[in-house]
C-alpha cells in the first residue's frame, strides 16, 4: 500500500457479526446529554466505580464547541484487562435528553446489537442512532428524580449505567459517597436516586456482560494523560513552569499549579507562549528544570526560543498535547498531525528530543524521561501527548517510578580555563550555573565559539553544530526509545495515542494466523536507526499507522531509516479515534488475508 | 575582615570583561556600559550573582562586555527569559538590557506585562530611536517625518511615550537618564537595582551613525526640576507635559513586588500521587 488518504476501509460485515479479541472483555457505554445534565460527572463515577470493583476502564470526554451548555458526551469502555482505546462500537448509548446528541453520531457507533436508552418523556431517540438498529428502551430518568427531592437525574442515570456494566452496587454508592461535597441531606436522596436507577437497568437484559473485575492486584490509580504527564514531570525533577493557557493542555498546568507548590517549585502565568517558552529558558539557565505545555498553536510561537534552547544548550521541555490542525483547527479534538512540525520545525540545523508517550500511563514515564534526557543532554525536548491522551480519564496500574531525574552536568566554580561550550567527546559541556564564581559566562542564541564569545568564523560553525548534533546522536537511550511486542515477519509501527487500538487491531488480526510484530516509537527525534534495525530483526514487511492526514510518521520513516521491503502506510485524520476493528481489518488487508 | 570592608573594594573594573565592544565610534552605549559597572560597583554585588539579560540589537550585546552571568537570547524576549530567572533564582540581582526596537517593538508585549508582573528586575532601555543594528530604520520611538529607505519620507506615525506607558502598566520605579552624563546614569541605574520590583530606565542614547542630529541632545538634556514622586498619575502628567529631556528619578512607587516562592518543599512528588489511588 502507498501512503493514502481515503476513508477506513469498510468492514465486510457488519461489527456485530464478528468476534473480536478484546471485546469480549470489555463493555461500552456513552453517556449523553445537554450541557449542565451532568453526563461528565456521571462518567466520572461511573470510572471511580469501576476502580473500585477492581476493573480497568478509559473516559474519553467529548463536547460541542460551546463553552457552557453544549452538548456533551463521557465516553466510556470498561474491562477486566487494561484499557487504553475505544471500542468499535458502544454496547450502550444512554442519553439525559437528545438535544443536538446527535452531533456525536460519528463518535458513538452502534450496531443491531446496541441498545440506545433514553428518557420516557423526550421523545424517541434520533433517527442517525437508530438506523443502526439498535433497540430502544425508554426509562423515566427524569420523573425518577423529580420524586425524590434533592435528586439529580445522572445520578439514576450513573445507576442504569453501572447496572448494565455489571458493576456492585456498593462500588456505585462507595464513589458516590467519596466525591460527595455537598450537603449531607441531598446525598441520601442521590443514593436513592442512584438505586432507583440500578434497579431499573437490572431488569434490562441482553446487553453484553463481561467477566467481573479483579480487585487487589496492585495499586490501581483513577488518572487523565494531561495529570500524569504532569506528575511525570514533576518526578523528573521539573519545578519551574511558565505556560499560557491552551486548550486542550490547560488542565496540565491547572493539575501542576498548586502540586509544584507543594514541591517547592512554581508555576507563572506568562502574556503569551513567546514570553512562557522564553521564561522557561531563563529560568533553566538559572539551574532550575522547567517545562511548558501547550498545543499547536504555541508551538508554532514556541519555535524561535526552542532554536535558542538548541543554540545556547538550555535544557527545557515542551509538552504539545495536539489537536486538530492546522491553525486553531480544531481544539477540543485529538490529532497526531504536529508531528513533522515537532521534528523538523525550527530554523538552521537544530537537533532536539522529540518524545511520545504510548498511552495514558505512560505519560507518566515519557514525560519524566524527557525531562531526564534534556537536563542530561542540555538540549530541548517535546513531548507530543494530544487531546485524546491528555483529557481521557483511566484506571491504571499505578506507574512504577522510573528514578529518572534530571541530572544536569555543572562547571565547579574556579574551574580553571572554563570555556561553556568546549567542543567534548560526549558533546555536553559543563554548564555553569549563576552564582558559582569564577565561571561567568553569556549564554547566546548568536554562534559562538567554545568559550561563548560571539563568532561567525567558519570552524566554530562547524565545531559547534557538529557538538549539538553529535551529543544527542551518541547518547545510549537504552530500551525505552519504543515498545517491540511480539516477533511475527510483518511489522505495524506506530507512536503515541494510536499505540493501544494499534495493539488492539493487532491482537485481533493475530488471532487469524497473521504472525505480527507491533513497534510503538517513544524516543522520535534523535532517530534510533541501529535500535530500528534490530527491531526488524526477521521483518519482511512494514505497515505504518498513525492519525493525521499526511501520513507523517510514515514519510518521516522513510527519511530517516531504511525499511525493509515496500513500505506501507495507513493513516486519516483526527477527530475520530482510530478504532481496533478498522486496524484489524487494514492488517489483515495488508497482509493478503 | 568583615564583609563591608571587602565589598568596598569593588570598582567598576571588576565589572567590565575583556571583550571589544562592536559598537560604532561615538555610541551612547559605550558610557551606558560604564555607567553599569559603576553602579554594580556601587551596590558592590558580586559580579557572579549578577545576571545581565538582553535581546537583540546593538546594546544588546551589554551581557558579555561584564564580568557578571550574560544571557543574549532572541529578538524582543529578554523580559520573559529575566523574568524566568529571577522568580527561580531570586537571590540573583537581574538586570536587562536592550533598546528601543527590542524592548518597545517586538517586544511591547513584554514590557506592559513586565510593568504589570512588578518582578524585581531592572531594565535598562538604551533609547537612540533607531534601529542601528540592520543599519537604519524607525522605531516605535522615531518621529513620524523621518527620513528613512524602509519608509521613505518618514513613517507618519506618532511615537509613543515609554515612561507613560509603564506608569500606566505598573512599572515600580521609572527613571530618564542621558548616556552623556556617566556618573548620573550610574546613581539612577543603582537606585534602579535598590528600588524593589520593576524598574524601569529609559536611557538616551544617541546613535550619531544614524542619527548624527543626536549630537545636539547633549544640550537639550537637563536635571529634572523636581524631585520623584510616588503618585502614578502626577508622574504621568509631568512627563506627559516636559520637553522629553528632564533627566532624573520621576517616579518611585510603593507596589508590592510579584511574590516569589519560598521554594521550601512541603511534601515529596511521592506524597502527590495519593489523589489519583481512589
Amino acid at each position: 500500500m502507498e501512503p493514502r488518504t481515503d476513508k477506513p476501509a469498510r468492514t465486510g460485515a457488519p461489527p456485530s457479526r464478528r468476534r473480536e479479541a478484546g471485546a469480549a472483555h470489555s463493555i461500552s457505554i456513552a453517556l449523553a446529554g445537554s450541557g449542565g445534565s451532568g453526563v461528565m460527572t456521571a462518567g466520572t463515577l461511573l470510572i471511580a466505580a469501576a476502580a473500585k470493583a477492581g476493573w480497568y476502564g478509559l473516559m474519553v470526554r467529548t463536547s460541542g464547541p460551546q463553552i457552557r451548555g453544549g452538548e456533551a458526551a463521557a465516553l466510556v469502555r470498561l474491562g477486566r484487562h487494561p484499557v487504553d482505546t475505544l471500542d468499535d462500537a458502544f454496547d450502550v448509548l444512554l442519553a439525559i435528553d437528545w438535544q443536538n446528541v446527535n452531533r456525536f453520531v460519528d463518535e458513538i457507533p452502534l450496531t443491531d446489537r446496541s441498545v440506545v436508552i433514553g428518557d420516557a418523556d423526550e421523545g424517541a431517540a434520533p433517527e442517525v442512532f437508530t438506523r443502526s438498529g439498535a433497540r430502544q428502551i425508554a426509562l423515566p430518568f427524569k420523573k425518577t428524580a423529580k420524586d425524590i427531592k434533592g435528586s439529580w437525574t445522572n445520578m439514576v442515570a450513573l445507576g442504569v449505567a453501572g447496572a448494565l456494566a455489571g458493576l456492585p452496587m456498593g462500588a456505585l454508592e462507595t464513589a458516590l459517597r467519596e466525591s460527595w461535597k455537598r450537603d449531607a441531606a441531598l446525598l441520601d436522596a442521590n443514593l436513592e436516586a442512584l438505586a432507583k436507577g440500578f434497579a431499573a437497568g437490572g431488569g434490562i437484559v441482553g446487553v453484553r456482560s463481561i467477566p467481573a473485575g479483579i480487585p487487589g492486584r496492585g495499586r490501581r490509580w483513577v488518572i487523565s494523560g494531561n495529570e500524569a504527564a504532569g506528575l511525570g514531570a514533576i518526578r523528573g525533577g521539573i519545578r519551574f513552569v511558565a505556560a499560557y493557557p491552551i486548550t486542550p493542555a490547560t488542565e496540565l498546568l491547572e493539575w501542576m499549579a498548586p502540586a509544584l507548590a507543594r514541591v517547592g517549585g512554581t508555576l507563572l502565568q506568562a502574556e503569551d507562549e513567546l514570553a512562557s517558552v522564553n521564561m522557561i529558558i531563563g529560568a533553566s539557565y538559572g539551574g532550575v528544570p522547567s517545562l511548558t505545555a501547550t498545543a499547536g498553536p504555541g508551538l508554532a510561537l514556541m519555535t524561535e526560543g526552542i532554536g535558542l534552547a538548541v543554540g545556547a544548550e538550555i535544557p527545557i521541555v515542551v509538552v504539545d498535547v495536539m489537536r486538530g490542525g492546522p491553525s486553531t483547527g480544531i481544539p477540543a479534538k485529538s490529532e497526531q498531525s504536529d508531528l513533522s512540525f515537532a521534528v523538523s520545525g525550527l530554523h538552521g540545523d537544530a537537533p532536539r528530543l522529540v518524545l511520545a508517550p504510548t498511552s495514558i500511563a505512560d505519560c507518566v514515564a515519557t514525560t519524566q524521561w524527557a525531562v531526564h534526557l534534556a537536563e542530561t543532554l542540555q538540549a530541548p525536548a517535546i513531548v507530543l501527548s494530544d487531546q485524546f491522551l491528555g483529557q481521557s480519564r483511566a484506571i491504571i496500574e499505578r506507574p512504577a517510578d522510573i528514578a529518572f531525574a534530571g541530572k544536569r552536568v555543572t562547571a565547579a566554580a574556579n574551574t580553571p580555563d572554563y570555556r561553556r561550550y568546549a567542543d567534548t567527546e560526549s558533546g555536553v559541556s559543563p554548564m555553569a550555573v549563576p552564582g558559582t564564581p569564577g565561571v561567568v559566562y553569556t549564554a547566546d542564541g548568536l554562534e559562538h565559539n567554545e568559550g561563548g564569545t560571539p563568532s561567525s568564523n567558519a570552524r566554530d560553525h562547524d565545531v559547534q553544530l557538529d557538538k549539538r548534533a553529535r551529543k544527542l546522536e551518541r547518547f545510549d537511550y537504552g530500551a525505552m526509545w519504543a515498545d517491540v511486542e511480539g516477533d511475527g515477519d510483518s511489522a505495524v509501527i506506530t507512536f503515541g495515542s494510536s499505540t493501544a487500538a494499534v495493539r488492539e487491531g493487532v491482537a485481533r488480526a493475530g488471532e487469524t494466523g497473521a504472525r505480527l510484530r507491533l513497534i510503538a516509537i517513544r524516543l522520535l527525534a534523535p532517530a534510533q536507526p541501529e535500535q530500528l534495525a534490530a527491531a526488524l530483526q526477521g521483518v519482511a514487511r512494514v505497515l505504518v499507522v498513525e492519525q493525521n492526514h499526511g501520513a507523517q510518521l510514515f514519510r518521516y520513516l522513510r527519511a530517516m531509516y531504511d525499511l525493509p521491503g515496500k513500505p506501507a502506510s495507513y493513516h486519516r485524520p483526527g477527530p475520530l479515534p482510530l478504532r481496533p476493528g478498522e486496524l484489524a481489518k487494514a492488517i489483515l488487508l495488508w497482509c493478503g488475508r | 575582615m568583615s564583609d563591608a570592608i571587602v565589598t568596598t573594594l569593588r570598582t567598576a573594573a571588576m565589572y567590565k570583561s575583556a571583550y571589544k565592544p562592536i559598537w560604532c565610534p561615538g555610541c551612547g552605549d559605550y558610557s551606558v556600559l560604564s555607567s553599569l559597572t559603576k553602579a554594580l560597583a556601587m551596590i558592590a554585588v558580586p559580579p557572579e550573582m549578577v545576571a545581565v539579560v538582553s535581546g537583540i540589537g546593538c546594546s544588546s550585546r551589554i551581557p558579555a562586555y561584564t564580568t557578571c552571568y550574560g544571557f543574549h537570547g532572541v529578538h524582543g524576549r529578554a523580559l520573559p527569559a529575566a523574568t524566568g530567572l529571577k522568580v527561580a533564582r531570586p537571590e540573583l540581582t537581574v538586570v536587562v538590557t536592550g533598546g528601543d526596537g527590542d524592548g518597545y517593538s517586538i517586544g511591547g508585549n513584554h514590557f506592559l506585562h513586565a510593568c504589570r508582573r512588578n518582578v524585581d528586575l531592572t531594565y535598562i532601555v538604551m533609547d537612540n530611536h533607531v534601529y542601528g543594528m540592520t543599519k537604519g530604520q524607525p522605531s516605535p520611538t522615531t518621529e513620524p517625518d523621518w527620513d528613512s529607505k524602509l519608509s521613505p519620507g518618514g513613517t507618519g506615525v506618532r511615537p509613543f511615550n515609554p515612561l507613560v506607558i509603564a506608569l500606566a502598566s505598573g512599572a515600580n520605579f521609572v527613571a530618564r537618564a542621558f548616556a552623556g552624563d556617566p556618573n548620573g546614569t550610574a546613581a539612577i541605574i543603582a537606585e534602579a537595582i535598590r528600588h524593589p520590583g520593576f524598574s524601569f530606565v529609559e536611557v538616551l542614547s544617541p546613535c550619531i551613525t544614524f542619527r548624527p542630529e543626536q549630537r545636539a541632545w547633549k544640550e537639550l538634556a537637563h536635571p529634572a526640576p523636581v524631585t520623584a514622586t510616588d503618585d502614578p498619575a502626577r508622574a504621568a502628567h509631568r512627563i506627559m507635559t516636559d520637553d522629553g529631556f528632564n533627566i532624573g528619578v520621576l517616579f518611585a512607587g510603593r507596589r508590592v513586588p510579584y511574590p516569589i516562592p519560598t521554594g521550601k518543599a512541603q511534601c515529596t512528588p511521592a506524597d502527590l500521587e495519593t489523589e489519583f489511588a481512589p
